[in-house]
């Protein structure tokens, strides 16, 4: 017996030990950092929201270019930023696309469709002459109306704007005054004084959450060209809770029944494969989190699929130095060559599933970028694992003397 | 006697043809059966909070003009209904309509995909399984020889047509995170076959150079035969865990990947190595005749 070694094997156990139970049971709440599942950012799949591709189209008004393009990302930005949607993503595909990612969002549908319409204000005389637009307003804000008590949109115009407005109020006294959303006509107000201070309101609406939207839309300005919907995916928030809660149950007893099948079958190198796996499964948890990665449904698929990959370079070492025991060498000459001569079989089998990865990568979207990740990482994980930690630790017990029956390593 | 690999192999030729065929022949005949993701249209998941009849739904699409729309039921509530692509006004309709004549529901889930983002997804999956076989060829060429690196793409070839054979006879629906399963059934199946080259490669070299080729095959193919075996095993455990307890989302791409990893291991074990052998003795058979051809 190795007193050193003993001790080396213990601080290891329990640092490891400790760290894991931290990092995903943690036994006290409300730890700044811990337990570090919380900070993985889950994909639209598992927390609902809504994943569109829109396109920009050509209309006779008004071409599609690169700087309306800019444009367009800009006014949608600042559109999600007003909705309040935490942690959007608006990004441009190819020349003409936009993709929008919205997590979270209650009623998704309804948000989209605000979201692409051009909100083109617009205040014209009777005989069509246009006063001001959208661009002269400085600002717009749902209110109710103390006296009617209905839902409104206060307008306010710029400097420049409210002067247009007031020459065309004195102009237009006793006429109407027509305001334009998109084209569309919606209150046909007559002047009844001349109006200096650049404010107007529109009425209408049918509640205060509509008259929002409106201001939201009209505050953040008129999209430049038009867009439509390429593609849309809603995930319900209570289909993408289920979805979690259900592929981790199920994951968590796969995961379970590795671990017993590897200590029943392999004994010594079973138990220290589990140990590793352990360290692996939150390896990779902390590369996904520094990697900032978004964990989508068939992420977690690809992530326990990994664990497969895992536990086969501990099953090919296991096996080898089984065999190497049988042919009758000593127990430490039979890890050492267990270890040789498996580890070009996993470098190669490893090589081929990352390289299918990365080509998945390259071709897939969303969710199943989500996958191709978790498994390229979980191959590389596993592979620095079972090389690494599992040798040394392999090592280490038989250095500790504890266990020298060879039987417990298969033999 | 054990049984020997190499000297069995048209038997597991004729257990892969027997799969393989059938599959063939409903591919031809009926096609996969493919979703919204390849063909374009718009898909709702909905939950009715109380039990619901499939007929009374397909009346209320019937309806408002939605006749061939596809209604599949998947619990005692909750229905997939799939239809062309619909405006975002129409889809409100039908989701209208069913609240107003059956009973309140939650919308679970609702896509929209264009027929443009369809024909992309088909021409990008039949673009990366292609560059993932080539890709992959070149890296076995490399390490190994281009013989073997043939064999292992037949076994490929062998595995994503037992997949595609499958959801055809059985119409299961196919979508984009289908292409996944697929693209890591590839990955997955030369994982099992490069550890029994790796075994032949280190047998050949260190071991037994006076014995014939089927015979170290043979011997390779039993000295990993336990890994191989276990390892899927270790696989199926999460991935049955996953079918059964995972959610409906997931089950059809799980699916495919338990039929794609069981092939993948069947493949290696069975046919890429006796395939390589024959392709080896097909070789050397025609070196044996070109110098007498030569002659002549």
């Amino acid at each position: 017996m190795r007193w050193d070694k003993i001790l080396t094997l213990l601080a290891v156990v329990t640092v490891v030990g400790v760290a894991m139970w931290f990092a995903f049971l943690p036994p006290v709440k409300d730890l700044p950092w811990f337990p570090i599942t919380k900070h993985v950012r889950l994909g639209l799949d598992l927390q609902g929201g809504v994943h569109v591709v829109l396109q920009a189209v050509d209309t006779p008004e008004a071409k599609v270019t690169p700087q309306a393009m800019k444009q367009v990302l800009a006014v949608l930005q600042e559109r999600v930023n007003r909705f309040g949607v935490t942690e959007p993503i608006i990004q441009q595909q190819g020349a003409r696309r936009v993709i929008v990612e919205l997590p979270g969002v209650k009623n998704p549908d309804e948000v989209i469709n605000t979201l692409i319409r051009p909100a083109f204000l617009e205040f014209k005389t009777e005989s069509g002459q246009v006063i001001v637009t959208g661009r002269d307003l400085k600002e717009a804000r749902e209110a109710i109306d103390p006296t009617t008590n209905k839902p409104v949109v206060h307008l306010t115009f710029n400097a420049e704007g409210a002067k247009k407005f007031e020459a065309a109020t004195r102009e237009n006294l006793g006429r109407h005054i027509g305001i334009y959303l998109d084209g569309k006509l919606i209150q046909n107000p007559v002047v009844e004084a001349v109006i200096t201070d650049g404010k107007a309101e529109i009425t209408g609406y049918q509640s205060l959450e509509e008259a929002h939207r409106i201001a939201v839309l009209l505050q953040s300005g008129a999209l430049p060209v038009k867009l439509e919907i390429l593609e849309k995916r809603t995930v319900g928030p209570t289909l993408g809770a289920d979805s979690l809660h259900k592929s981790l149950y199920a994951g968590a007893i796969g995961v379970a029944a590795i671990l017993i099948f590897m200590l029943l079958y392999y004994r010594v190198p079973g138990l220290i494969a589990d140990f590793c796996l352990g360290i692996y499964a939150l390896l990779v948890l902390l590369v996904f989190v520094a990697l900032k990665a978004t964990m989508t449904l068939p992420g977690i698929a690809g992530y326990l699929l990994s664990f497969g990959v895992a536990v086969d370079a501990n099953i090919l070492i296991s096996e080898r130095i089984k065999e190497e025991l049988r042919s009758g060498k000593s127990l430490r000459t039979a890890v050492d060559h267990g270890f040789r001569y498996a580890f070009r079989a996993i470098f190669d089998a490893n090589v081929t599933t990352v390289l299918g990865a990365l080509v998945l990568y390259y071709f897939g979207t969303g969710p199943i970028r989500g996958f191709a990740l978790t498994l390229a990482v979980g191959v590389i994980a596993s592979f620095l694992t079972a090389v690494t930690m599992t040798r040394w630790l392999l090592r280490l017990v038989l250095d500790t003397g504890l266990i020298k029956n060879p039987k417990l390593y298969g033999a | 006697m054990r049984l020997h690999f190499v000297r069995w192999r048209f038997l597991w030729y004729a257990l892969s043809l027997a799969v393989i065929l059938p599959g063939l022949v409903s591919l031809s005949l009926r096609g996969l059966n493919l979703g919204i993701d390849f063909t374009g249209g718009s898909l709702m998941e909905i939950e009715f909070h109380r039990p619901a009849e499939i007929a009374k739904v397909r009346q209320v699409l019937t309806d408002l003009g939605l006749k061939d729309a596809m209604i599949q039921k998947g619990g005692a509530s909750v229905f997939l209904i799939r239809t062309r692509p619909l405006e975002e006004k129409q889809s409100q309709e039908v989701v209208k309509a069913l609240e107003q004549k059956i009973g309140p529901l939650t919308l679970l889930r609702s896509d929209k995909v264009g027929p443009v983002i369809g024909k992309e997804l088909t021409r990008k999956a039949f673009l990366a399984s292609l560059l993932t076989l080539v890709i992959l060829l070149i890296y076995l060429a490399i390490r190994f020889d281009f013989k073997q690196g043939v064999a292992a793409i037949i076994g490929l070839v062998h595995d994503v047509l037992v997949v595609l054979g499958i959801f055809s006879i059985f119409q299961l629906e196919v979508d984009s995170s289908f292409v996944a399963a697929v693209l890591t059934t590839l990955g997955y199946s030369l994982h099992d076959t490069v550890i029994v080259f790796d075994r032949i490669r280190e047998n050949i070299k260190i071991r037994r150079l006076s014995e014939p080729l089927a015979d170290v095959i043979n011997l390779s193919i039993w000295q990993t035969l336990t890994r191989s075996i276990n390892t899927v095993m270790t696989v199926l455990f999460v991935l049955v865990a996953l079918y059964f307890l995972g959610g409906s989302t997931l089950r059809n791409f799980v699916l495919a990947l338990i039929i794609g990893v069981v092939s993948g291991a069947y493949s290696s074990v069975c046919d890429a190595s006796p395939i390589w052998y024959d392709l080896k003795r097909w070789e050397e058979k025609r070196r044996a005749k070109a110098p007498k051809a030569g002659r002549a």
